[in-house]
């Protein structure tokens, strides 16, 4: 491979990597009763262009399978043969083995020949199936192969199992003689079609349908049996699927930015530079300075400032249906194996968030999603006895609320079972008591090793999940919060912040230190009058129009010794949270500003009640106020009375 | 990690490797450490306290850019005196990707120790945890005691790394 090539490489993968994308989603979207030609073309094309690319690049696995792949597709288009499920499922699993071949690309590693071949062969099969005259063979094969236990229509993961586990497996396999292709990708085309191809189809006629000479594939009887075996090897494969996903995601570290996008930042650059010489000449004659002027200039500098941090910051934000957009088809995947019947609804999907957090999003999210398939919906015996539709339904949101992202994943299953997350509770030796409040016993699921699930399927019940998700999400900064009705459904709710970079922020001042308060989360600030401050069971009220106010001294909970005890002397600033309302009690206000959000966690850990550090003016580190969190230790005594 | 391994198992390493160590000193007693994981010594300047930290954790401070904790060793292991002025030192630590300084009484000298003239370390009687003692060597005429300073950072000792970070960074 010449190194002029090279370059053009990492644009191949990207554009493959959206044409497989492509793929799924129109096979998702095909109406098998009357497939839209539009669709049949597109997924064609997406097809004809991997092909072609790979063609250039020299990836053969990728040119073998997709040209086989394409010929399937070309009849379909034609209208020559009707797609079926079955159908639909070869496909998607061929785009899953396409990924993954790409992946091994991308790596610089060979492709797994054995599945190549594998994958070519089935698709063969149904070629085959198709040119001997038989129109609903595919239904056919899918039938024998159940009853033959032949493995490929049944469990196609199975066949997937040893792309990633392809030590251990194809181990198996080239004792069973499969080893022959590994060296002679050329003869992969050939693998024995014979004797899984149905009753309907003479074995010999199916072999006029091959491009290439079959001849050494015959010579492989055993190969067949072995099929089962790998099959059997599905169980760990659910685990292996999911890091090789994990791999490809954490690796595309490159953007596609809109040219609108660049454009306004290179305007905005330009405008820049100006005002930069502006002052320039200003700051040639400070004797004669104009006050005036140069307070001019300083706005425009900050106005072009921010909207060059904004136009940044936008580069960054992609559209959450980025992660949304792959869960139809976990959900009918899932829904498929588990018989159950599931209706995603996906909402909100063009909310934006940084990039960097929505690809950390997707493993918490796809588990989230299994969950409420496996845990949450019920099978449609259940449902029809609970008087429910048989339909389940999975409602997925994104919206922005405040500084803030919610994702709620919400379903209208069974809900959480209060006595077997407590019973198990202790079978693992927390202490739970009965009396639990509900909110309680729903956190205990976060705990590691925790699964209520009755028997540990490949879809979920091993325990290693909702610790693992809730870890993830609180190292993006976020929290996940629990909603469940029994026989009505649970809600998990994720909430992120919208961007990891910069806030508008208050600043305020307590004992000599400063800190940030997220100014979208401040209503108001006041100096309260005597008169409105009540005493209650200990906390202090504050009575702004209407309404109390509990009020929270910052210097109490940040350890500093605040100027003023009395909150009449203090300043209040009142907060607006997702939980509840509440006022800060403050030293003084020092000033709007935004500042540029600084992890603590880099160099240090957590710190309660703070969202992370930023660095004022004068160099010096204040703490950024997590108001959410502080909104929990906000004691109400009316609420408490209540 | 080889650099680790050959501190905190220097018997088995056959290399006769030299080594350079930064000398500090904390009350009466000299210490030495890994000069490679110094990142820089600067004067202590003001610091943002941290709410509800220990004591020795006196806050954080900006270095260009990254918010750096603050340890106060003399007040962690109990010794010289806390006080702070134009002369108490700050070392920068670089730990792995972590930041961390420590405030410690004075800053001595390089030296550069071969393998033989690293002994075993002393079971007690010193202000470190014998757990972060890697050896001992004469220089001069007195004792340094050299300190894996890594682990004692990544130590819940210092309480600076949260334990689901720990664990995500060893997966790592």
């Amino acid at each position: 491979m010449s190194i002029d090539l090279n370059q053009f490489h990492t644009v191949f993968f990207e554009e493959s990597q959206e044409h497989l994308d492509t793929m799924e989603q129109r096979l998702m979207d095909l109406d098998l009763g009357q497939p839209d030609p539009e669709d049949l073309n597109s997924i064609f094309r997406a097809a004809h262009s991997i092909k072609g690319g790979s063609g250039i690049f020299g990836f053969s696995a990728l040119g073998q399978i997709t040209h086989v792949m394409e010929n399937l597709l070309d009849q379909l288009r034609q209208g020559q043969r009707h797609p079926d499920n079955a159908l639909i499922d070869l496909l998607l699993s061929v785009v899953d083995c396409l990924r993954r071949i790409l992946e091994r690309y991308r790596e610089e590693a060979e492709p797994d020949w054995d599945e190549v071949a594998s994958v070519t062969k089935e698709l063969e099969q149904v070629l085959a199936c198709k040119g001997a005259g038989e129109r609903d063979d595919v239904a056919a094969l899918q039938a024998d192969a159940e009853s033959d236990a032949f493995g490929f229509f049944d469990d196609p993961p199975a066949e997937e199992a040893d792309c990633d586990s392809a030590n251990t497996d194809s181990a198996d396999r080239d004792d069973a003689g499969w080893g022959l292709f590994e060296d002679d990708p050329a003869s992969g085309a050939g693998p024995p079609a014979d004797s899984g191809a149905g009753p309907d189809v003479d074995a010999s006629a199916a072999f006029g349908f091959f491009d290439e000479p079959t001849a050494p594939a015959e010579a492989n009887p055993d190969s067949v049996p072995s099929s089962p075996g790998a099959a059997a090897a599905g169980a760990g494969q659910q685990a292996a699927l999911r890091k090789s996903k994990a791999a490809a995601t954490s690796e595309s570290a490159t953007i596609r930015v809109g040219v609108d996008k660049v454009d306004s930042l290179i305007n905005l650059v330009g405008e820049l530079v100006i005002t930069q010489s502006m002052l320039k000449v200003l700051g040639e004659d400070p004797e004669n300075l104009d006050p005036m002027k140069m307070a001019t200039v300083l706005a425009e500098l900050e106005r072009h400032t921010r909207e060059i941090q904004e136009s940044v910051m936008s580069i960054r934000m992609i559209p959450v249906s980025f992660v949304f957009n792959r869960f139809p088809r976990v959900v009918r995947d899932l829904a498929g194996k588990l018989d159950k019947k599931v209706e995603l609804v996906l909402e909100g999907t063009q909310t934006e968030l940084d990039k960097g957090l929505i690809e950390k999003l997707v493993d918490p999210l796809t588990h989230l999603v299994r969950n409420s398939i496996d845990h949450g919906i019920e099978t449609p015996d259940r449902r029809r006895a609970a008087g429910k539709p048989e339909q389940g339904t999975i409602v997925i949101s994104a919206s922005q609320r405040g500084g803030s992202i919610v994702i709620a994943i919400s379903d209208d299953g069974a809900g959480l079972n209060r006595e077997r997350i407590l019973a198990k509770a202790r079978e693992n030796g927390l202490a739970a008591s009965d009396d639990l409040p509900d909110q309680e016993v729903w956190e205990l699921i976060f705990q590691p090793g925790f699964s209520t699930a009755e028997q540990v399927t490949d879809v979920s019940g091993r325990g290693v999940g909702m610790d693992v998700v809730r870890r993830n999400i609180q190292q993006l900064g976020g929290r996940i919060e629990i909603a469940s009705s029994e026989h009505q459904g649970s809600t998990f709710t994720i909430q992120l912040p919208l961007t990891l970079a910069i806030v508008d922020g208050m600043g305020v001042s307590v004992g000599g230190q400063t800190f940030i308060i997220p100014l979208v989360s401040i209503v108001e600030s006041m100096q309260p009058p005597a008169a409105n401050l009540n005493r209650l069971a200990g906390s202090n009220l504050l009575h702004v129009r209407e309404e109390y106010w509990p009020l929270l001294p910052l210097g109490d909970v940040m350890d500093v010794t605040p100027r003023h005890r009395d909150p009449a002397d203090a300043i209040v600033v009142l907060i607006e949270t997702t939980k509840r309302r509440y006022g800060l009690v403050v030293d003084e206000l020092v000033g709007q500003q935004q500042v540029v959000i600084k992890s603590l966690e880099q160099h240090y850990k957590r710190v309660p009640g703070t969202a992370g550090a930023t660095i004022m003016g004068d160099g010096s580190v204040a703490m950024i106020l997590d108001v959410e969190s502080l909104a929990d230790i906000v004691q109400d005594p009316i609420e408490e009375a209540i | 990690m080889s650099r680790q391994k050959d501190q905190g198992d220097g018997a088995q390493v056959t290399r006769t490797d030299v080594r350079e160590y930064l000398t500090f000193s904390l009350g009466d007693e000299h210490y030495a450490l890994d000069i490679m994981a110094v990142k820089e010594i600067r004067g202590y300047e003001s610091v943002t306290r941290i709410a509800n930290a220990p004591d020795f954790i006196k806050g954080v401070i900006n270095l260009r850019g990254d918010i750096v904790p603050i340890v106060d060793l003399r007040i962690k292991f109990n010794v010289g005196e806390a006080t702070y002025n134009e002369f108490t030192i700050v070392i920068v630590l670089q730990v792995h990707e972590r930041m961390v300084g420590i405030v410690v009484d004075g800053v001595s000298d390089v030296i550069a120790l071969s393998r033989e003239e690293r002994r075993p370390p002393p079971e007690f009687g010193v202000a470190f945890d014998s757990r972060f003692l890697v050896g001992l060597a004469r220089v001069q005429e007195h004792m340094v005691i050299l300190v894996n300073i890594e682990a004692l950072i990544t130590s819940n000792e210092l309480g600076l790394v949260d334990i689901a970070t720990q664990e995500s960074e060893n997966a790592n």
